[in-house]
């Protein structure tokens, strides 16, 4: 195990590695400079900063820099805000969206998953059907008019939570539900259909002749490897949750990792931009792991391939 | 000898997108404590159905009993509550499987899937139910139990697991043990082990045993009584030697033809012409009639009853019809009755 494990971690290492160079290439590409949107600076003071900042070295000299730099820990400094480190930039934001993210995962998963065993139990009853239509509502309609009819319903309406802004637990709940939408339509429609394929399947007719009950059969003997190709589905979910939803950040105020990112880009500060990509790279190899550390604990014949002895 | 489950005018039908499937359509049959009792017949005549319904194992959503009565320690299982069959599964009557690959849970240990009906049934403490285990485990021939036990379904190989599915089924000493083909995905060396097991278990547990199988010449070897099905019906029921040597039936003449034999090899195996009726709309007459070559206009019109050949050999012919002609059953059948006077004469 500890040797599979030290593999993986170097495999994950060489992966951002690669992404950190290709998106430091692809970023120089774009045209312009940080400065560029900064109409006050005459062309000697431009090409000062520019000095400063080595914007004017060879690309291969600036890239050997950063990823020097990087090496050290050292993600370099903001350009749009007056020497804020982007480490700094980057804790402050990920914060909110990965509380939201986890939250809405969780919340999105357990209720997905109870939906869908019982969508496949009852199968084309209305308890079926309902948990059909909760899926299709879920899948299809964006969260951002969730977000909307939940602040107007219940949040001014009904006045039950408050509208907007990120002080409290309070304010974690209509963001989470608007986000878990997704996740519990994807999450109940896979297991739905895994949970129906796996009910007819020659072991849990053999659970049922050994006289286990209906719950049994359902929850220890279905449920658990209805869950194996679940999942799957679920590893880049996180990713997309964990790092935030931009829309439903900004429509509830949450000064989150999303919103940070996309300002980066429009003003070309390259450190910020780097530093993000870093993160998101770095979040995606690492649930890449859990996924498929998950699948041994759940399916024993993957544990062994995996060589734990 | 005691009666031990009793099958009574059984039909059962399937409710499909293009209509009603009777799939089983006046089944009767007895089983006697301590015997075994083979079902033969082709694909799609039911075996599986018949028995499945014994344990109510049928899919709820589709299937249904339309009538008939299946008797079991005084209580009909055709109309017993969801709750009473699920006491009686796995502790009276027991199921193994054909495949073994697929029936065992590949997420759960092999001890903890033995281990579930023990504690369910018997009310053991999970330590005894696991010394009952292991000793099960040992009893089918597993070797180092302790070890096995805490093991998943992937690290056995085939006969291994069917072994284990043996052992699940046996672990409540069950009166009846249902086994529908459970030597058909072995190779033959273990198919001949697993049948050998069965039978030394049977003697040691005196359980009733009903045994699907397609292979004739597995009946012969552990079968005391045959049933062969054909169209949802049994048509012809008696002792493994009336069934090889005396048979009565143009379908059972079909099998038995078709049987390879020793000095077969060479010539084309024989395989019953036709194809089986469709039972969205089963025919009026005799089901098998379109494709017996001894069939007659009544076949076509009428349901043959049950005729008596012994107290223990019945057969659902018209040849049997006292105003029938007489016809000589094909030749492959002859040579066997010979062969089989020949060897009684000879003890
Ligand atoms: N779930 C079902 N829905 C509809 N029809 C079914 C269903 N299960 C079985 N049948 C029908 O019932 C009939 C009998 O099937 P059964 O499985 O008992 O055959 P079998 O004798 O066991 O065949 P085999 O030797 O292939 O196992 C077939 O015509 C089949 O199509
Ligand atoms: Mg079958």
């Amino acid at each position: 195990m500890a040797k599979y494990l030290t593999q993986r971690i170097i495999y994950m290492v060489v992966t951002l590695f690669l992404i950190a160079s290709f998106t430091f290439f692809l970023m120089k590409i774009i045209p312009g400079t940080p400065f560029s949107n900064a109409d006050k600076l005459s062309e000697t003071q431009l090409s000062i900063m520019i000095d400063k900042y080595g914007l004017d070295d060879p690309v291969p000299v600036q890239y050997a820099n950063y990823m020097m730099n990087l090496l050290k820990g050292d993600l370099g400094v903001s350009f749009q805000f007056n020497n804020v480190g982007v480490t700094d930039i980057i804790i402050k934001s990920l914060g909110p969206s990965a509380t939201l993210g986890a939250l809405a995962i969780l919340f999105g998963t357990f209720f997905g998953i109870i939906l869908g065993v019982v969508a496949a139990l009852k199968q084309n009853t209305w308890v079926d059907y309902t948990s059909t239509f909760i899926a299709v509502l879920g899948k299809s309609i964006p969260s951002f008019v969730f977000a909307g009819l939940l602040q107007y319903y219940v949040a001014v309406k009904l006045g039950w939570f408050p509208v907007a802004f990120w002080r409290g637990p309070e304010y974690m709940v209509l963001p989470t539900i608007a986000l878990a939408m997704f996740p519990l339509a994807t999450a109940s429609r896979f297991v739905r259909t895994e949970m129906i394929e796996v009910m007819e399947s020659d072991y849990i007719t053999l659970a049922k002749a050994k006289g286990a009950s209906w719950f049994e059969i359902a929850f220890k003997h279905a449920l658990r490897n209805a869950l194996i190709p679940v999942i799957t589905v679920l590893g880049p979910l996180v990713v997309s949750l964990m790092t935030g939803s931009l829309v439903i950040e900004k429509i509830f105020g949450i000064p989150g990792i999303g919103e940070q990112f996309v300002k980066s880009i429009q003003v070309n500060d390259y450190p910020v931009i780097m530093g993000t990509t870093l993160l998101f790279a770095g979040l995606f190899v690492a649930v890449i792991l859990i996924v498929d550390l998950l699948y041994g604990v759940i399916d024993p014949r993957i544990r062994l391939a995996g060589g734990k002895k | 000898m005691e009666k031990i489950l009793e099958v009574k005018d059984l039909h059962i039908s399937f409710h499909t997108f293009s209509g009603e499937v009777q799939a089983i359509r006046g089944v009767n049959f007895d089983l006697l404590k301590g015997e075994t009792l083979a079902i033969v017949g082709e694909s799609g005549s039911g075996k599986s159905v018949t028995t499945k319904a014994l344990m109510r194992l049928l899919p709820e959503s589709n299937s249904e009993i339309k009538a008939g009565e299946i008797l079991f320690d005084g209580k009909d299982l055709a109309k017993l509550s969801d709750k009473a069959m699920q006491k009686l599964r796995g502790k009276e009557i027991s199921m193994i499987f054909q495949d073994p690959m697929t029936s065992l849970n590949p997420t759960m240990k092999i001890g903890k899937q033995i281990i579930e009906p023990i504690v369910k049934h018997q009310k053991l403490s999970k330590s005894a139910a696991k010394k009952r285990a292991i000793e099960i485990l040992e009893l089918v021939g597993i070797a180092n139990p302790e070890v096995r036990f805490e093991q998943y379904p992937h690290q056995f190989s085939g006969g291994m697991r069917q072994r284990v599915v043996i052992a699940i089924a046996l672990a409540c000493n069950p009166k009846v043990l249902i086994a529908d083909e459970p030597t058909t995905a072995l190779d033959v060396t273990i198919q001949a082990q697993i049948l050998e097991l069965m039978k030394d278990l049977q003697k040691k547990i005196d359980t009733s045993i009903i045994f699907i199988t397609h292979d004739l010449g597995v009946v012969a070897n552990v079968a005391d009584r045959v049933a062969v099905m054909y169209g949802g019906k049994i048509v012809e029921i008696g002792t493994v030697d009336e069934i090889f040597y005396n048979p009565q039936h143009p379908y059972t003449w079909g099998l038995i033809s078709s049987m390879p034999t020793l000095d077969s090899d060479d010539e084309e195996l024989y395989a019953i012409p036709g194809t089986p009726p469709d039972l969205l709309h089963p025919p009026k007459g005799d089901a098998f009639a379109p494709r017996n070559a001894y069939a007659m206009k009544i076949d076509l019109e009428k349901q043959p009853p049950m005729y008596k050949v012994s107290d223990t050999h019945y057969a659902a012919t018209w040849l049997l019809h006292p105003d029938a002609p007489k016809v000589e059953p094909p030749p492959a059948v002859k040579r066997r009755q010979r062969e089989f006077l020949e060897m009684k004469e000879g003890n």
